[in-house]
């Protein structure tokens, strides 16, 4: 039975994060503050040209150059890479072909920046310049007569498509015949970036083998390759390779490294200093990290490159840009009958994540609303763009915020209540999905009653006046995938737990913080499980040579799966001190309680001692103390077809919003009000996170719907392919000054599966921000916003349309 | 992070020995007082001064107070103290309004009413990296020859893009500079060209002292309003400032003026404002005559990145936003 709220010391209540006081007051140490004894700095030179062929480089003036120590090309690192084993198709630096304008295509190490910065200039390029394809129609149309993005697999094929996925569910055709209402719209999503606050930043050190320092000490003279063999470049077998990196996936980046540079995985390390803020665009490999390592293998020296903040949007694998048709079908009381999607993902330059975001726009659209039939057909086409790849609700934003939508758009055909339309189309609780997804706990019911009841919904939807509206919106969420990126059959998540006579718990985890807090949530799992204080816990993360792996933080698996794995291993560690307590006080080991710094007898609470006692009797009887706990995914639950583990998840989080905005009719501004967001999070693990994570979802959902837009110059204006302003000033995200007040309304149904019932919270309540915006301003003004973002001048040129055709109005209850 | 070119940095004390510095360097100099433009225009390669001139350890540029039938404003006090000073606020406090409205605190706190003054004209293809402005083959404005907003023609139409000199136009606010050949006053009105690569009457070696705003101003009633999508950070898509004297009777017009900026390389006066307005009433009708007015003289560009047809559009809105506040 699910322990009540009650039997809990630590979990379930606020905590501080454990981190938070170094954060906030800058003395945390981010990658950039990193600086070792003899470090040199990298610059990276980048493409002028969306597509063309490289035909020489010539990098001898810039190595001749005072204070130049290293120069590397493509020809250095002729091996592709990609974070899906399937579609490895990037170099780190261009071997013979850039494909978007910021592709990487040489790299330099100086004494400073600003060396470096000179030596780029004295890089000769010489580019052969290939028509490129600036969008993902013109990327379709093409008929091989000018080279593709990327060349074809296949004889005859279309290079330009990087994947394309359909499937089809139930009887779609025959029920939307049979479908009393039929809803068709056309929808667009607009491509949009994460704009992390830290720029990505790596650092590579090259040891030669004899070396015996830990990473930090003054290279000898013999490492500077100032003189013997520092040149040799890396020698499977010899030297060892630290890379510290501001990723979200140490791991992946441990095996790409290892592979694309040659070098014995068992001889490299990869260090995760705290990271800025990620949310998807640092999960995967990029040139930095490969060009460090590569350029501190040839100097001998330590090499740090720092993007700018343009070099962040070119690097970018943001959000795609979803061009979508949706056909839903419903019967006259609302109940979905059949569900048609036709979507084109605008890829960029790079495969990226793309094979899984093309499974995604289709796949975990499912639920939390039952559909007895269901195809998307799903085309992911590369363009001359930067490479998009996972945002914070990887492939399935921008499906969710179409089908809001037309669900909105079917209750009022229908003429229900869309708060109502969605309650009746709920698929429940302990069920599968159309496309077989095994759907366990599911709060999305009391979701709904809560942004209802908060929001003061049943007097205000259609009832408030002409300009202002509110509308709804539901989704759903993996808490991490089944099955990992590469197939293996070893534990997903880990911890090492050691305590010892000190009265202190240190926890090696393999997770990644990168400010969603799973640092703070294995420390309050250990304080929890072994009742010592949270200050008695040290959590140590992050670096593959000393904490076991963790497949990364992505997909929102890492509290469910690092939870679990950390409650594992402190009841191994809680058994052990319980038995040698009860042994001293011959009692019986499950009547010992451990909390609050105390072991206690449960019969007569007044025998005690402290933990560090109850350790000491510990360490005696057992010696010295650890235990490793892990998790792994069940692997036997998934859709039984080709692409059915796709989507895939132990658990799936449920969300509801209600958004209040008002129009301003005459210049299409559209100021939201608030938002209240109810969310399924199975069981807040620390409230004060989950609601972090709850108002920092339903932020960026909003941001994006009102203004986030990565785009491209095009031939009328200036070059195709250009960035459109790649600079937070031109790239305009919310200020605290736009942001609108959000009520976080926490909903837990306790997962059987997640840790004390843990779901994920940090992606789920990205997704109804933007439909509940699009329906609340059709509520305001009676004006459809079928294409993102909903900028004024995107507003006001609709309704500047509907005040033409006479339909700018309140609509019709 | 971008780097900064090398540059030798200047701190002269007094006025004179700035204008000796900038005659000394000159070519190869430029004056900065709070940076908050010229500091990331130079990370662009926009300008690579050998020397820069600090402009705020001088006395002389210091200060806000009431003297000769006039507000006289120091060219280094920053937007923040304009906004926040007493005598703005109560004599011109369409003033403050504007100087609040610059970008955020930080860069107010920095930023000055003599660099607002001087702030370099903006493009979509011109604020932007080297390496950007490479990759685009550079334009008119800055080592190329192509203007990419227009196509055709030789003249640059980069955008003034200042918030506080439209509304010292309506103030008939004077503008003091000091240079190698002495001090002369221009009228604020008088100040601007229209040519998007050097918008302004300031000599090269010229430092802008101070702005005077004649107290008698402090009758007329004035306001602003500015067009941005977000509510701090952005420079403006279009503001408008507006001014009216009235007759002793308290609602007619005597005389009325409307600028707006943000379009063109210059602020825009607004003509044929005086025979719509002027002896009558500032009612309804005349409000929506002055802003059908102001919307057939307003042509945007796309020298910002966002919509002209909606930012001509917003012409009239913003004109009758701002003339309702006269009203209020």
């Amino acid at each position: 039975m699910a322990k009540s709220q009650s039997d809990f010391h630590f979990i379930g209540k606020p905590q501080r994060k454990i981190e938070g006081l170094e954060k906030s007051s800058g003395r945390a140490l981010y990658a950039d503050d990193i600086r070792l004894p003899g470090m040199l700095h990298g610059k990276i030179l980048r493409s002028p040209y969306p597509h063309a062929r490289i035909v020489s480089i010539d990098t001898s003036a810039a190595e001749a150059l005072e204070g130049v120590h290293g120069v590397v090309t493509g020809r250095d690192m002729p091996t592709t890479y990609g974070i899906i084993p399937w579609t490895p198709d990037e170099y780190p630096l261009a071997l013979d072909r850039v494909r978007y304008v910021g592709d990487g295509v040489a790299a330099v190490a100086a004494v400073d920046e600003d060396t470096a910065i000179r030596a780029l200039d004295l890089i000769r390029v010489e580019y052969e310049e290939l028509p490129a394809f600036p969008d993902p129609v013109s990327a379709l149309r093409a008929d091989g007569s000018t080279p593709y993005v990327h060349d074809a697999e296949k004889e005859g094929r279309n290079g330009n498509v990087t994947k394309h996925v359909h499937m089809e569910f139930g009887d779609v055709d025959g029920l939307m015949e049979t479908s009393e209402v039929v809803v068709e719209g056309e929808y667009f999503f607009e491509g949009t970036t994460h704009t992390p606050i830290e720029p990505h930043c790596a650092i590579g050190l090259w040891q030669p083998d004899g070396s015996r320092r830990d990473g930090l000490g003054e290279p000898t003279r013999d490492e500077r390759g100032d003189g013997t063999g520092a040149d040799s470049g890396p020698r499977t077998g010899s030297g060892k390779l630290t890379v510290w990196s501001a990723t979200q996936v140490p791991h992946y980046l441990h095996r790409e490294l290892a592979r694309v540079l040659d070098v014995d995985p068992a001889r490299v390390r990869v260090i995760q200093p705290l990271v800025g803020g990620a949310f998807g665009g640092k999960s995967e490999p990029f040139d930095l990290e490969f060009c460090v390592a590569k350029l501190a293998m040839k100097t001998g020296r330590p090499v740090k490159i720092l993007y700018t903040r343009e070099e962040v949007f070119y690097a970018h694998r943001g959000r795609h840009p979803f061009h979508m048709r949706y056909r839903t079908g419903c019967d006259t009381g609302g109940r979905l009958k059949s569900v048609d999607a036709e979507i084109v993902l605008d890829g960029g330059a790079y495969a990226s994540f793309g094979l899984v975001t093309t499974y995604y726009s289709g796949q975990l659209l499912c639920a939390p609303y039952a559909m007895p039939a269901y195809r998307f057909d799903s085309t992911r086409v590369y363009t001359n763009k930067p490479a998009c790849g996972p945002k914070r609700g990887h492939g399935s934003v921008q499906p969710r915020f179409a089908f809001e939508v037309q669900m909105d758009k079917l209750a009022e055909r229908v003429g229900l209540d869309p708060v109502d339309m969605r309650r009746i189309n709920f698929i429940g609780e302990n069920t599968r999905t159309v496309n077989e997804l095994r759907i366990t706990s599911n709060g999305f019911l009391e979701c709904l009653d809560a942004v209802e009841r908060a929001s003061g919904w049943r007097d205000k939807f259609r009832k408030l006046p002409f300009g202002r509206g509110v509308g709804v919106a539901g989704s759903t969420y993996i808490s991490g995938t089944n099955y990992p990126i590469y197939p293996n059959r070893m534990p997903q998540s880990a911890v090492q737990m050691q305590i010892d006579r000190s009265g202190r718990v240190a926890v090696f985890s393999g997770a990644s913080e990168i400010g969603q807090g799973c640092d703070s949530v294995v420390a309050y799992v250990a304080a929890e499980e072994l009742g010592v204080p949270l200050e008695h816990v040290r959590v140590y993360r992050g670096d593959t040579d000393f904490t076991p792996v963790d497949l990364g933080a992505y997909s929102s698996r890492v509290t469910f799966m690092l939870g679990n794995a950390a409650i594992q291993a402190a009841r191994k560690l809680r058994q052990m001190v319980q038995q040698a307590v009860a042994e001293e006080w011959d009692v019986k080991p499950g009547e010992v309680l451990l909390a609050g710094g105390r072991a206690m007898w449960a019969p007569d609470t007044e025998r005690q001692m402290s933990t560090r006692e109850a350790f000491n009797l510990a360490e005696a009887k057992f010696g010295t103390l650890g235990a490793r706990g892990w998790y792994d995914t069940p692997k036997d639950v998934h859709g039984d077809y080709r692409g059915g583990t796709i989507g895939a998840s132990p658990a799936y989080s449920f969300t509801a919003h209600v958004a209040e905005v008002e129009v301003d009719v005459e210049t299409g501004f559209v100021d939201v009000k608030k938002i209240w967001v109810a969310h399924d999070c199975g069981r807040a693990l620390n409230p004060v996170l989950v609601e972090g994570q709850m108002e920092g979802s339903a932020y960026m959902g909003f941001a994006e719907a009102l203004m986030e837009e990565q785009v491209f110059k095009d031939t009328d204006h200036g070059r195709a392919g250009l960035h459109d302003g790649p600079s937070l000033l031109d790239y305009r995200i919310p200020t605290s000054m736009d942001t609108p007040e959000l009520e976080s309304l926490i909903i837990e149904s306790i997962d059987p599966e997640g840790p004390y019932g843990a779901k994920e919270a940090g992606e789920g309540p990205l997704h109804p921000s933007i439909p509940a915006i699009a329906n609340a301003i059709y509520d305001a003004v009676g004006v459809r916003m079928d294409r993102l973002p909903f900028s004024p001048p995107a507003v006001w040129r609709e309704i500047q349309a509907a005040r033409g055709a006479g339909t700018l109005r309140k609509p019709p209850c | 992070m971008l780097r900064l070119p090398p540059f030798s940095y200047h701190r002269p004390a007094t006025l004179d020995e700035a204008v000796s510095l900038l005659g000394e360097h000159a070519g190869d100099v430029l004056p900065v007082a709070g940076g908050t433009d010229l500091i990331p225009n130079m990370k662009h390669r926009l300008f690579e001064p050998g020397h820069l001139v600090a402009l705020r350890g001088i006395a002389e540029l210091s200060g806000i107070r009431r003297e000769n039938g006039c507000l006289r404003i120091g060219a280094a006090e920053t937007l923040a103290s304009v906004a926040r000073d007493a005598d703005v606020k109560k004599h011109v406090p369409s003033l403050a309004d504007a100087a609040a409205h610059v970008a955020g605190p930080q860069i107010r706190n920095a930023a000055t009413l003599g660099g607002n003054l001087c702030l370099e004209t903006r493009c979509t293809y011109y604020n932007q990296t080297a390496f950007w402005r490479g990759a685009l083959g550079y334009c008119l404005k800055k080592d190329g020859t192509v203007c990419h907003v227009t196509k055709v023609g030789k003249k640059c139409v980069a955008a003034h893009s200042a918030d506080t000199p439209p509304v010292l136009m309506t103030l008939d606010a004077v503008a003091v500079l000091e240079g190698p050949r002495g001090r002369r006053e221009i009228p604020v009105r008088d100040f601007f060209v229209a040519d998007g690569i050097a918008n302004t009457r300031r000599e090269t070696g010229e430092i802008v002292i101070e702005v005077r705003i004649p107290l008698e101003s402090s009758s007329r009633r004035a306001a602003y309003a500015k067009l941005r999508q977000r509510n701090a950070i952005d420079f403006p898509l279009l503001t408008v400032a507006v001014s009216v004297d009235l007759e002793d009777d308290g609602s007619t017009v005597r005389s009325i003026t409307g600028v707006v900026t943000a379009l063109g390389s210059r602020p825009r006066e607004l003509s044929g404002w005086g025979e719509v307005a002027e002896g009558h009433a500032l009612d309804e009708d005349v409000v929506w005559e002055l802003a059908e007015r102001a919307y057939k003289q307003c042509h945007p560009l796309e020298n910002i990145i966002v919509d002209p047809d909606w930012r001509r559009a917003m012409v009239p809105v913003y004109v009758r936003r701002a003339l309702e506040k006269l009203r209020a």
